[in-house]
């Protein structure tokens, strides 16, 4: 039987760049298949050209052994191809019954809304995904897995054949993500094949039965998932090997950087003790919910009636808003960067100085040619890919962003940086250069990190001690030759 | 939060100022509750809902639109002329004429802000300064008195449902143009409710881009709230001259804050997606039952505007934590 869909030789250019070059891929029904690759790799243009919104330069594609000339976006729908983008197109504003029938009313050609018919469609496609949903909730009021559950129904509605979902589970927890592998397992008994894009190795490894890599255009690495295990699949991403060694911190202990006594806030967290030394990372794990940022938000002044003790360097401190915690070296990193960090049109060198402008004053006045040297000396020393600082920030890939938040609170002389999921939504290449940036400064500088993290490779990676989190308590620490990825998720598994 | 879902909605909650406000002025003065008094108050709605009906489909849809009063006063005083000149007479023909200027404006709007994808704020803070210009350099400024009116838009206008006789003689009735705004209602309620258009400024309203992607006619859809905006709008500026047997170019200036602010009342979000016909006319109605009750309470016209500016503030505020609230 000839594959669902087969792209053969497909290439693509855009103004003279080379975005996709002889990519062949087949898919086929049933099948779930990952497509891996870093940011700009061609992922994205290869769903597009499956979905039909832009068209190859060259190569075929075919549906069922059947060449099909100028695949449109209505065309690829007609063959069954749904595509879930990461922000699931939804209407925050209407309910989950409309946004759920609504397609299907404006496909028929619908004039006049049946309210009671919207909601026979809605609640039989939420029948089929065995998933419980409040019809009548507002969309935007479900939490991010409510609103992909909401997405994947609508995509099932219309008689799909391959599910195409991009970057499906960067917003998930991991248990969240369990519930989203057995419904996509459900999805496949039912003999729809399923596209995940994804960049998350042991998520691709977990899920997949094959995997096409991608890099630079062409087709890095394809074949069963059996076959592949991470260093295989990074390397075919990255094109070189990325070593996982631990990080040891090497120093005394001494008089710790930060240093924690019965921190509290009640209904939050119960009191706890920590204690940071100067060039440690440590880490914290925990669940959603589990109070972990609730920690670091009281530590970085937003919880301002906290109580207990905090010292910094050996000094009693009471902090009691941002500024008085930035006072302290104290630098906080959101977990998403794009809406609470960065002003995403302004110049690099104007995101990397906005903590920092009152450094750079001379009677009052800014000295722009002293702020400037030291924006484009930590462009330098953070490796940010750009030709130059003046470009603006959003022209950045994600990674690179990461790293101009971090340099921003670098500027700023922080002492002890406190990272909420540092590497989320960042691709493989940029996800271990960000970690090797943080290692160094640690290392060299005698910068303190606590790290918080879903992502457990990266606790284990990077940290030379795990706390763990559950329900506003410390529960766990792991350290030295006890600290692996597997004790790591046992402990984990253990809470509910 | 644990009162029951009618009660968090923002329609019950306008009700109940309202029942609460009613109270409290017919306390101060209980000629509030004269028959004559409240006829006036359900009389002074029709102008200000019927403007209002497009102001908050506009809204819904994402949009703003301020030049719905000088787009009023265009095609009243273009309609007017027109009959004045030619010496035309009837009802239905003046009407169908004023609403289609104004459809026509609005679609002037609808050009730009989807064609151009300019701000809705600036877009129609021109189209508005444009037409009153227009207005003044090309028609004149003379305004058209009594003498001049057309005697059947000033009959039609004057038709009551019922009349009787108050204390001391005076005439009381009870506009008929009373039904006109209510059945206008009724058809934007059934339309942005029960019709896939209707939905489809909703969706837009949600997210353009997904409603592009859902496969919704955006620019039908922009074309469409903007025409309606216009086309209520002129045929509420010729209403309005028939009712007060005066057209005055200069009129309904600054008008738009008050239906603006009715909107936002009624529960309409400034951000779009959200808002509903009925929320709407309590939003209008609170709004004219304060000026009126200012007038009736002898407080200086002047302290309507203060009035009008905290009502405006304080809904908007209202709106923007309940927003803030479901975001977070």
């Amino acid at each position: 039987m000839p594959p669902f869909l087969e792209l053969r030789h497909v290439g693509k250019s855009f103004a003279g760049v080379r975005a996709l070059d002889n990519v062949s891929l087949a898919i086929d029904a049933g099948a779930l298949h990952c497509l891996a690759g870093e940011n700009g790799s061609g992922k994205s243009t290869l769903i597009k050209i499956i979905s039909g919104v832009t068209q190859p330069d060259q190569g075929e594609i075919l549906f069922g052994g059947q060449p099909q000339r100028a695949l449109s976006p209505a065309r690829a729908i007609a063959r069954g191809v749904q595509v879930i983008f990461q922000d699931f197109a939804l209407f925050g504003n209407l309910t989950v019954a409309e946004n759920l029938a609504l397609s299907s009313e404006l496909r028929d050609g619908r004039r006049l809304v049946n309210w009671r018919r919207v909601r026979a469609v809605a609640a039989e496609a939420v029948a089929r995904l065995g998933v419980e949903l409040d019809l009548d909730a507002d969309v935007e009021r479900l939490p991010t897995s409510g609103r992909q559950l909401v997405a994947i129904a609508r995509a099932l509605m219309s008689d799909a054949r391959l599910l195409i979902m991009d970057e499906p589970t960067t917003a998930l927890t991991r248990r969240e993500v369990e519930t989203l592998f057995r419904i996509v397992r459900d999805i496949r008994a039912r003999g729809i094949a399923v596209l995940f894009v994804s960049h998350k190795m042991r998520e691709m490894l977990e899920i997949s039965e094959r995997i096409t890599v991608l890099r630079n255009g062409r087709v890095a690495a394809a074949g069963a998932t059996a076959d592949f295990d991470e260093a295989a699949i990074t390397r075919a991403m990255t094109g070189q090997e990325i070593a996982a060694t631990p990080y040891r911190w090497q120093g005394q202990a001494g008089v710790p950087r930060l240093d924690v006594r019965g921190l509290a806030v009640p209904g939050r967290f119960a009191p706890i003790d920590l204690a940071v030394q100067p060039g440690e990372i440590v880490g914290i794990a925990g669940l959603l919910g589990s109070g972990r940022t609730d920690v670091a938000l009281s530590l970085f002044g937003m919880h301002p009636s906290y109580q207990g003790r905090i010292a910094i360097d050996g000094a009693e401190r009471r902090i009691a808003s941002v500024p008085e915690a930035i006072a302290c070296g104290i630098a906080y990193v959101p977990e998403d960067r794009l809406t609470e960090g960065l002003f995403a049109t302004q110049s690099i060198a104007r995101n990397l100085l906005a903590g920092s402008l009152g450094r750079f004053t001379r009677a009052g006045l800014l000295d722009l040619v002293r702020a400037g040297a030291a924006a484009r000396a930590m462009v330098q020393s953070l490796q940010i890919a750009t030709p130059t600082a003046e470009r603006p920030v959003m022209e950045l890939s994600g990674g690179n962003q990461q790293r101009v938040v971090l340099g921003r609170w670098l500027l700023t002389e922080a002492r002890l940086l406190v990272l909420n999921g540092p590497t989320v939504g960042v691709d493989v290449g940029s996800k271990s250069g960000i970690h090797r940036t943080l290692r160094a400064l640690a290392m060299e500088r005698g910068l303190a990190i606590l790290m918080i993290s879903d992502d457990g490779p990266e606790l284990v990676q990077n940290c030379n001690r795990i706390l763990v989190m559950h329900r506003g308590r410390m529960v766990d620490e792991l350290a030295g030759e006890a600290m692996t990825e597997a004790a790591l998720a046992e402990r984990l598994r253990g809470l509910s | 939060m644990t009162a029951p879902a009618v009660l968090r909605r923002s329609e019950a909650v306008v009700f109940l100022v309202i029942v609460a406000a009613m109270l409290a002025i017919g306390a101060i003065n209980p000629a509030f509750w004269q028959l004559g008094n409240l006829f006036s108050l359900l009389r002074s709605n029709v102008i200000t809902g019927i403007m209002a009906l497009g102001v908050l489909t506009v809204m819904i849809s994402g949009g703003i639109d301020v030049s719905f009063p000088a787009f009023a006063m265009t095609a009243m005083y273009l309609t007017l002329r027109w009959m004045l000149a030619g010496g035309h007479g009837g009802v239905a023909v003046p009407f169908a004429m004023a609403t289609a200027i104004g459809i026509a404006l609005g679609a002037l709007n609808a050009f730009f802000v989807h064609s151009v994808r300019m701000i809705p704020l600036i877009v129609t803070l021109g189209t508005a300064a444009l037409a009153r210009g227009f207005l003044l350099g090309v028609v004149g400024t003379s305004n058209i008195n009594i003498d001049r009116m057309p005697p059947q838009l000033i009959g039609f206008a004057g038709t009551e449902l019922l009349a009787t006789t108050g204390p001391g003689g005076a005439h009381i009735g009870l506009t008929a143009m009373l039904p006109i705004y209510l059945g206008l209602a009724l058809a934007v309620h059934l339309l942005l409710r029960h019709t896939m258009l209707g939905r489809a400024v909703f969706a837009l309203g949600g997210d353009r881009e997904a409603a592009r992607r859902a496969g919704f006619d955006l620019a039908r859809t922009t074309y469409f709230v903007y025409g309606l905006a216009g086309g209520l709008a002129g045929f509420a500026g010729l209403l309005h001259v028939s009712m007060i047997w005066l057209a005055n170019p200069h009129d309904l200036a600054g008008m738009e804050l008050d239906v603006i602010a009715a909107v936002v009342l009624g529960g309409a979000s400034i951000f779009g997606g959200r808002g509903s016909v009925v929320g709407t006319m309590l939003g209008v109605f609170m709004l004219v039952m304060v000026n009126n009750s200012l007038i009736i309470m002898h407080i200086s016209t002047t302290w309507q505007r203060v009035v009008v500016g905290v009502i405006i503030i304080a809904a908007t505020a209202l709106t923007a934590l309940r927003d803030r609230r479901r975001a977070g």
